[in-house]
C-alpha cells in the first residue's frame, strides 16, 4: 500500500485506504441506490451519505433496505444493517429488485481482477485442489450480474491485478464488447470503476479494456502499469485523483469508523 | 423449452416436485405439539448422510445449539447448503478431523469466510484438502433454489451466474427462454432432507416469528422435508392467533420446537443480543493450532453436556446481558 501522504494546511496528511475510500464516496450520486458489503464499500457509502449524498439509499443482501447506520456492520446480515431501515427484507427480494433494474450501483473487491474487470473470489490453482479457497461468489455474483454499475475497490499489485484469472468467480465485461449480453447479461450492465490505492480506472468505451480515468495525488501511469499484470488500454486524458477534503477526514475518522476497525489496517 | 448447457457440478438433490409432494402429504403433526430436547430433536430427525441446511446468515439468527448437537453426537457424511454460511460453516467444519467426516458434500456460495472478521483456518483446510465434493453457487441461486422447492416447481429461472465458471463448477443449466429467446439460467429446485431454523418466538405447535431480515428462510423453512425450529422464546397458540400476520412459518412445516434462550450466540440476535466478537476472534486464533483448537472445542462443545453448558463456558448470563446492552443500547463497542 501507498505511504502515507506529507500534510499541508490546504492538504491534510490521509492514508492510501482513507483515500481510496473519499475517492469511492465521490462517486455515488445523492438518491442513488446503492449495494454494498462490510468494510471499504460501507465505509464509501456511509461518508457519501454523510457528505453530498444524504438521500443515497444503501441495500444489504441479507435483506437490509436504507439503514441510517450507526456504525459500521460487521456483518451485511447483522443488526446494524437494518438499524432505523427502511424495511427488513428476503435476501431473493434484495437481488430480485437487482434483476428488475432498479438498482444502480454495486460495490464489490475480490482476491483476482482481470482487464475486462472479471472477479475471482473463489480459488488459487485447480478448483478440484485449490492452493488456497476463498469463500465463493456469496452474492458478488449476482449484484454484478444484475445491477446497472458494478464498481471494485481493491489494493494494485500484480498479484492482484492479472492477466488470467484462476477462476472467473463474478462476470465484468467477460471476454471483452458485446459478450455480456451474448451471454445472457442484462443489456447496459457491467463494471463501471475500480477504485485503487493508485488511481481510479474505468473501461474503455469500445474495447472494455480497464483504462486510467484519474491517477492518485505522486503516482504516475507508468507506476500503475508496473502494477498491472496486464496491459491499461490508453487512456485518452488522464486527470489527478481529488485529495480527501478536511470535511471528508474528518467524518470519516469521526463518524464513519471511530473505532478504526478498518482504517486502522 | 431448449437446454443450451450444462454446468458440471453434481447436482446433490432430486428437484422433482412429484417425489416431493409424496413426502408432504405423508408429513403430519401440524396441530401437535413437538415441543422437546435439542438432543431428542437432532437424534430423531438429523440423520447419517442427509442434506441438511442452516437457516440465518452465518453469525446472524443462527441455531448454534442444534449445530454443536449434531457435532456431539458425531453425525457423518452430510450434504451442506452454503449461503452465506460463515460460524454455521465453521461449527460444522470442525466434525471433519481425526478421520471423522461430518461434512462430505457442500453446495457452496459462501464458506469459509466469516466476513469482516477474515477466513477460518479449519474451513479452509476442509475445502481445500480435496476430500469433500463442492459444487458452485451464488448466493442468489441458493435462494432461487429454495423458491423453486418452496413453490412446489422443479426450478427457478433467473439472469445470474451466466457466463462465469461459478456457472461451469454448478448444476444449473442454461436455457431458452420460451417467451423471448433470451438466456436464462434454471435453477434447480433444492429439498434439504432436514433444516433448522432459529426464530424469535414459537408455539408449541411451531407457528414461528421472526424479526429483522428473514434472509432465505421463509422458502427453507417451507423447502425442507423435516424442519427442526429453535426459539428464543416459547409463546401461547393464544399469542399466535391474536397476530396471525405475524406468522411467517406455519406450524405443517415443523417437526421439532426447541425453547433455546440465547440460542444464536455467539451469533447476532436481531432486537435481542449482538455477536461475541471476543469469542468469534478466539475460535478464528485456536483454529490455527491443532492442540489449542482440540483444548477449545473440549470445553465449549465436546465437554459440556447441552447448549446450557456452552453458555456457563462462554461466561454465562451476565456476558448474555452485555452482548444484550450492545444490542439495544450500542452500550460498548461491538467489535
Amino acid at each position: 500500500m501507498a505511504q502515507s501522504r506529507q500534510g499541508t494546511q490546504e492538504s491534510p496528511t490521509y492514508s492510501a485506504m482513507e483515500l481510496m475510500i473519499c475517492a469511492a464516496s465521490r462517486l455515488l450520486d445523492d438518491g442513488a441506490i446503492v449495494g454494498v458489503g462490510t468494510g471499504a464499500p460501507c465505509a464509501a457509502a456511509m461518508l457519501a451519505q454523510k457528505t453530498h449524498a444524504p438521500r443515497l439509499f444503501i441495500i444489504f443482501e441479507a435483506g437490509g433496505l436504507a439503514p441510517r447506520l450507526p456504525s459500521m456492520p460487521i456483518s451485511v446480515g447483522d443488526s446494524r444493517t437494518v438499524a432505523e431501515a427502511l424495511m427488513a427484507t428476503s435476501m431473493g427480494d434484495v437481488f430480485e429488485s437487482c434483476q428488475r433494474g432498479i438498482v444502480d450501483y454495486a460495490f464489490l473487491g475480490g482476491a483476482q481482477i482481470d482487464c475486462y474487470g472479471n472477479l475471482n473470489s473463489t480459488c488459487i490453482g485447480a478448483f478440484e485442489r485449490p492452493r488456497v479457497r476463498f469463500p465463493g461468489s456469496g452474492g458478488a455474483n449476482d449484484f454484478a450480474s444484475l445491477c446497472w454499475r458494478t464498481m471494485v475497490l481493491t489494493l494494485h499489485d500484480r498479484r492482484r491485478f492479472v492477466e488470467k484469472l484462476d477462476f472467473l468467480t463474478t462476470p465484468g465485461y467477460l471476454t471483452g464488447p458485446g459478450a455480456r449480453e451474448a451471454a445472457g447479461l442484462p443489456a447496459g450492465s457491467g463494471p463501471y470503476r475500480v477504485i485503487t490505492d493508485l488511481a481510479v480506472l474505468g473501461f474503455h468505451e469500445t474495447s472494455k479494456r480497464m483504462q486510467i480515468l484519474s491517477l492518485h495525488p505522486g503516482v504516475t501511469a507508468a507506476t500503475v502499469q508496473e502494477h498491472t499484470g496486464f496491459e491499461l488500454a490508453e487512456a485518452a486524458e488522464i486527470t489527478m485523483t481529488e485529495r480527501p477534503s478536511a470535511e471528508q477526514l474528518r467524518i470519516l475518522r469521526e463518524e464513519v469508523d471511530p473505532h478504526r476497525y478498518f482504517l486502522g489496517r | 423449452m431448449k437446454v443450451l448447457s450444462s454446468g458440471k457440478g453434481k447436482l446433490f438433490m432430486d428437484p422433482d416436485p412429484e417425489a416431493a409432494r409424496q413426502f408432504f402429504r405423508a408429513k403430519r403433526g401440524a396441530m401437535d405439539d413437538k415441543v422437546m430436547s435439542v438432543q431428542e430433536a437432532v437424534a430423531r430427525f438429523v440423520h447419517d448422510g442427509d442434506y441438511f441446511a442452516s437457516g440465518g446468515f452465518g453469525a446472524n439468527r443462527i441455531s448454534t445449539a442444534v449445530l454443536h448437537e449434531i457435532l456431539r453426537q458425531g453425525k457423518q457424511n452430510l450434504t451442506f447448503a452454503g449461503h452465506t454460511s460463515t460460524h454455521d460453516f465453521q461449527i460444522l467444519a470442525a466434525g471433519n478431523r481425526n478421520g471423522r467426516k461430518l461434512l462430505a458434500r457442500v453446495d457452496c456460495a459462501y464458506v469459509i469466510g466469516l466476513e469482516a472478521r477474515g477466513l477460518s483456518p479449519q474451513g479452509r483446510r476442509v475445502m481445500e484438502s480435496g476430500e469433500i465434493e463442492v459444487c458452485e453457487w451464488t448466493n442468489y441461486a441458493l435462494a432461487c433454489r429454495l423458491r423453486a422447492a418452496a413453490a412446489g416447481i422443479p426450478f427457478v429461472p433467473a439472469r445470474n451466474m451466466l457466463g462465469t465458471d461459478t456457472y461451469e463448477y454448478s448444476a444449473a443449466k442454461e436455457i431458452e427462454c420460451p417467451f423471448t429467446g433470451r438466456k436464462l439460467m434454471a435453477l434447480p429446485a433444492l429439498y434439504p432432507d432436514v433444516s433448522v431454523v432459529h426464530v424469535h418466538e414459537s408455539d408449541c405447535y411451531g407457528n414461528c416469528r421472526i424479526r429483522g431480515i428473514a434472509v432465505a428462510d421463509l422458502d427453507l423453512a417451507r423447502a425442507s422435508k423435516r424442519l427442526i425450529v429453535t426459539t428464543e422464546r416459547l409463546v401461547s397458540n393464544r399469542e399466535i392467533r391474536h397476530s396471525p400476520e405475524a406468522t411467517v412459518i406455519p406450524s405443517f412445516c415443523v417437526d421439532a420446537v426447541c425453547e433455546v434462550p440465547f440460542g444464536s450466540y455467539p451469533g447476532n440476535m436481531p432486537g435481542e443480543y449482538f455477536s461475541d466478537e471476543e469469542h468469534l476472534r478466539e475460535w478464528l486464533e485456536v483454529e490455527k493450532d491443532e492442540h489449542r483448537y482440540q483444548q477449545f472445542l473440549d470445553r465449549h462443545i465436546y465437554g459440556v453436556r447441552d447448549f446450557q453448558g456452552y453458555l456457563e463456558s462462554c461466561g454465562g448470563l451476565p456476558r448474555m446481558l452485555e452482548l444484550r446492552a450492545i444490542e439495544l443500547f450500542s452500550r460498548k463497542k461491538g467489535g
